[in-house]
């Protein structure tokens, strides 16, 4: 580890960054004062947005191309799939699809 | 009336609790590996609540980065944060002072359950929010703290348990599929996003996907916007 002054001072910058990053749409756009119509309409569709760009960011470090060709990620996102459509509950569906790819990863792939 | 508020947060983050848990000892165990005690796992989960910013921010302690590389690479790796505070400035409107609190811990999973949650009358809006993120914020603190007390020793394999994150993000994905009849915002998400990790790579994708999806929706916004579709969202703010 490098010395504890500059560690602190690393994590300070990080928090602080993270925390600017998240707080500035609440600064721009104040409680109270009128805010463009466009920011409202992105704030309603933005949701749909980024849920599917979270989806693919969870994939992000594996590959297609190289074993297990994310067959496990793949068969255990249809199982959640699947169940949820069916049972429509998100602790069943969660919970089952994590169980099956620990499964998948640990015992078959 | 607190109570049945607090058991519904409590109910809603159990999928975050096992992803929070397993990613957050992932943390710990790498961090201790590092030569940093658990104290610095408090800290860092404490001040910064950020997954894949804390995982680069090991590197970034254990390599004695320079600040400027720290904060820069800090920034684009929680960029997509940037996206979340859009869809909840009415829904944050009038929190008091909880409100800060709520917003430094508007993280993936925190967000992505306040957007999809569909609270009754029953549930004080305020402190299901508050409970909602404290509870995340407790989970992941204490998932970086045991694994760095512990330090990578498990009597059992916890390999894949953090799958419990995409799964979460597929059920409310389904969720959101099923609530409306307008799924091109979804389907540009996805698509956008998986374009942009092909042409970037993985560690450049988020910040042209983003401003890209953004594009897009303003481009769409004749269709988007008078359809009427995104009533559901609308109805909490």
């Amino acid at each position: 580890m490098i010395d504890t002054g500059y560690s602190l001072i690393l994590i300070a910058v990080m928090a602080a960054v993270t925390a600017f990053i998240r707080f500035s749409p609440f600064i721009l756009f104040p409680e109270g004062r009128k805010r463009p119509r466009v920011i409202t309409y992105l704030g309603t569709v933005l949701p749909y947005a980024v849920i599917g760009m979270l989806v693919v960011y969870c994939f992000k470090g594996k590959s297609l191309l190289a074993y297990p060709y994310c067959i496990p990620e793949l068969l255990a996102a249809a199982l959640v799939v699947g169940l949820h459509v069916w049972k429509r509950n998100t602790l069943i569906s969660v919970f089952s699809g994590v169980a099956f790819y620990m499964v998948l990863v640990q015992l078959v792939f | 009336m607190t109570k049945k508020t607090f058991l519904r947060a409590f109910r809603d983050s159990l999928p975050i609790l096992a992803g929070y848990l397993a990613l957050g000892f992932g943390f710990g165990v790498l961090l201790q590996s590092k030569g940093y005690s658990f104290w610095w796992a408090i800290l860092m989960s404490c001040t910064m609540f950020a997954g894949s910013g804390q995982y680069a921010g090991v590197d970034f302690l254990a390599s004695g980065a320079t600040i400027l590389t720290t904060a820069v690479m800090t920034l684009i790796i929680n960029a997509r944060h940037f996206f979340y505070g859009f869809s909840m400035l009415d829904k944050y409107k009038g929190m008091g002072p909880v409100k800060p609190y709520l917003i430094f811990g508007l993280t993936d999973e925190t967000y992505s359950i306040v957007c999809s949650a569909k609270l009754d009358e029953g549930i004080d809006k305020r402190k299901y929010y508050f409970f909602l993120t404290a509870l995340n914020h407790s989970y992941w603190i204490t998932g970086c703290t045991l694994g760095a007390v512990i330090g990578g020793v498990l009597p059992f394999s916890n390999e894949g348990i953090d799958y419990a994150m995409t799964a979460l993000f597929i059920v409310i994905m389904v969720e959101q599929w099923l609530s409306t009849k307008e799924h091109l915002p979804a389907i540009l998400g996805v698509v956008t996003t998986v374009v942009c990790l092909v042409i970037f790579g993985a560690d450049l994708f988020i910040i042209p996907a983003m401003a890209l999806i953004a594009l897009e929706l303003v481009i769409f916004r004749k269709k988007l916007d008078k359809t009427g579709e995104n009533a559901e969202v609308k109805q909490d703010d």
